[in-house]
């Protein structure tokens, strides 16, 4: 799967929401409200990157930091919940 | 969430109701009664300034419904503009009134999500609950709404003359590719009250009917979301109506009354505030209105001493009044309600007389103008 690309499912909405100040998945009549981290993840799904390249990315960004376990299983949950859909390059 | 004050709770949830014309005419159908009072609809430009205000107060989910929103020519004008200030958007819709073209502009237009509400699964059924020949159009416009990878919601509102057909429901739904289906129990207010009789549903329908929901939502996990709800008069404790008053829904009538909830409109001796004359905020922070069930202490016995009022917040108001004449009632659905036998034995009356010859032929009131008209 290393080589695969996430991006936000096309029945979801990623956004920033300023009055709830985090950022959130929409979807039919329903909100989901993410961590720091979650959405600091979410932000780099957008069709471009593989997963390595956000891993790397958040590294330099987070420095210090062991995130490669918690971002694999972060983007196994949001597939699983249908946020994001991967595909190949 | 609820029992906030004003100045915490925050309006989420914008519900437009953005006119009550509709060409269907369901029997069950939870607008009041009283549609006919509501020729005076608000314009465009009153809409388009009721989202930005509800917006910067924090808004995030907008439905638009009705009666049906498509009769409004200027839908695709408030999906822009919805579009535009970040709202989700969801079209709440029977699906009559659309074509290809107008999905498509929709898309185009920003909005997020589609729901079609079916009157049964079988053509015959689906259109004598309509009052109109709608079937095959609803078929062809939910293919239509998948093909333009629309989320899509199905809803059927199940009462005692379709919910024996909730397999073929659920069939029909797998067949249109439904990414969530509601199967939502008829709520007796609006026009259902005045036909409960001929819709509540029987106790042992109730228990089949939830096995097979049970079912699908086993064998579809993953790929359907499947919401089934028993109906409330059959339970012994209250829903959290609305999440509380005032907590987090905002309902805007055709005419622009501000409700808490879409069946508050009925509730005596309340003057909503209408958005013609005053502000989202002023509305949702100073109005009486809103004001008037927030937290607990508007609350009777045994609400007021119960362990449970933070779960419940009592339950509807709307119910309450209804059912006891009296909106600071507990909810009669609630068995430590003084008026819980009451409830109890009507639903009891109705399952008796459920299925004999001369009970079911009792005519259905349909939801029209006419009928309306002759009930106010
Ligand atoms: S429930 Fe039926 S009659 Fe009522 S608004 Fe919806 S489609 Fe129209
Ligand atoms: S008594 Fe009132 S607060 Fe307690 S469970 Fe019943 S409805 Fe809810």
């Amino acid at each position: 799967m290393t080589s695969d690309i996430p991006e936000i499912a096309p029945t979801f909405r990623f956004q920033w929401e300023e009055a709830q100040d985090c950022y959130v998945i929409l979807y039919p009549e329903g909100m989901v409200k993410l961590s720091q981290s979650a959405g600091e993840i979410m932000k780099r799904c957008d069709g471009e990157k593989d997963t390595s390249e956000i891993i790397s990315e958040l590294k330099t960004t987070f420095p210090g930091v062991d995130l490669e376990t918690d971002v694999r299983n972060f983007l196994e949950n949001a597939r699983n919940n249908g946020w994001i859909r991967f595909k190949s390059k | 969430m609820a029992g906030l004050d004003s100045n915490q709770s925050k309006p989420l949830w914008l519900l437009a109701e953005l006119t009550y014309r509709c060409p269907l005419q369901c029997p069950y159908c939870s607008n009041p009664v009283e549609i006919a009072k509501y020729n005076d609809e608000l314009a465009t430009g009153d809409w388009l300034r009721v989202m930005q205000q509800a917006r910067k107060m924090g808004a995030t989910q907008l439905g638009f419904s009705g009666g049906e929103p498509l009769v409004r020519r200027d839908l695709e004008e408030l999906i822009t503009e919805a579009r535009r200030l970040g709202y989700y958007t969801n079209l709440i819709t029977s699906g009559v009134g659309m074509d290809e073209a107008r999905v498509k502009a929709f898309k185009e237009a920003g909005l997020d999500h589609i729901q079609i509400s079916f009157q049964a699964s079988n053509e015959e059924l689906n259109n004598y609950l309509g009052g109109t020949r709608s079937f095959q159009h609803k078929r062809d416009m939910a293919r239509v709404v998948k093909e333009l990878e629309y989320p899509m919601v199905l809803n059927i509102v199940l009462h005692r003359k379709n919910v024996d057909q909730i397999r073929d429901i659920l069939d029909m739904t797998v067949a249109l590719n439904a990414d969530y289906v509601e199967l939502a129990s008829t709520q007796y207010y609006g026009w259902s009250r005045v036909n409960i009789d001929q819709l509540l549903p029987t106790r042992a329908q109730l228990t089949e009917a939830e096995k097979v929901a049970r079912e699908y939502q086993e064998k579809m996990k993953g790929k359907m979301k499947i919401i089934y709800v028993i109906p409330d008069y059959f339970e012994n404790r209250p829903k959290a109506c609305m999440n509380g008053w005032g907590s987090i829904f905002l309902t805007i009538a055709p005419d622009g009354s501000a409700l808490p909830c879409h069946a508050a409109a009925q509730l005596p001796g309340l003057e909503f505030p209408n958005v013609k004359d005053h502000g989202i905020e002023q509305i949702w922070n100073d109005s009486v209105a809103f004001n008037k069930f927030r937290g607990f202490d508007w609350m009777q016995e045994p609400c007021r001493s119960c362990p449970e009022k933070e779960k419940d917040f009592g339950g509807c108001r709307c119910q309450a009044y209804m059912l006891t004449g009296d909106a600071t009632n507990a909810d009669p659905v609630c068995d430590k309600s003084f008026h819980h036998q009451q409830l109890h034995d009507n639903v009891d009356r109705i399952g008796k007389l459920s299925g004999t010859t001369e009970f079911e032929s009792k005519p259905l009131l349909f939801r029209n103008m006419k009928n309306s008209k002759a009930l106010m």
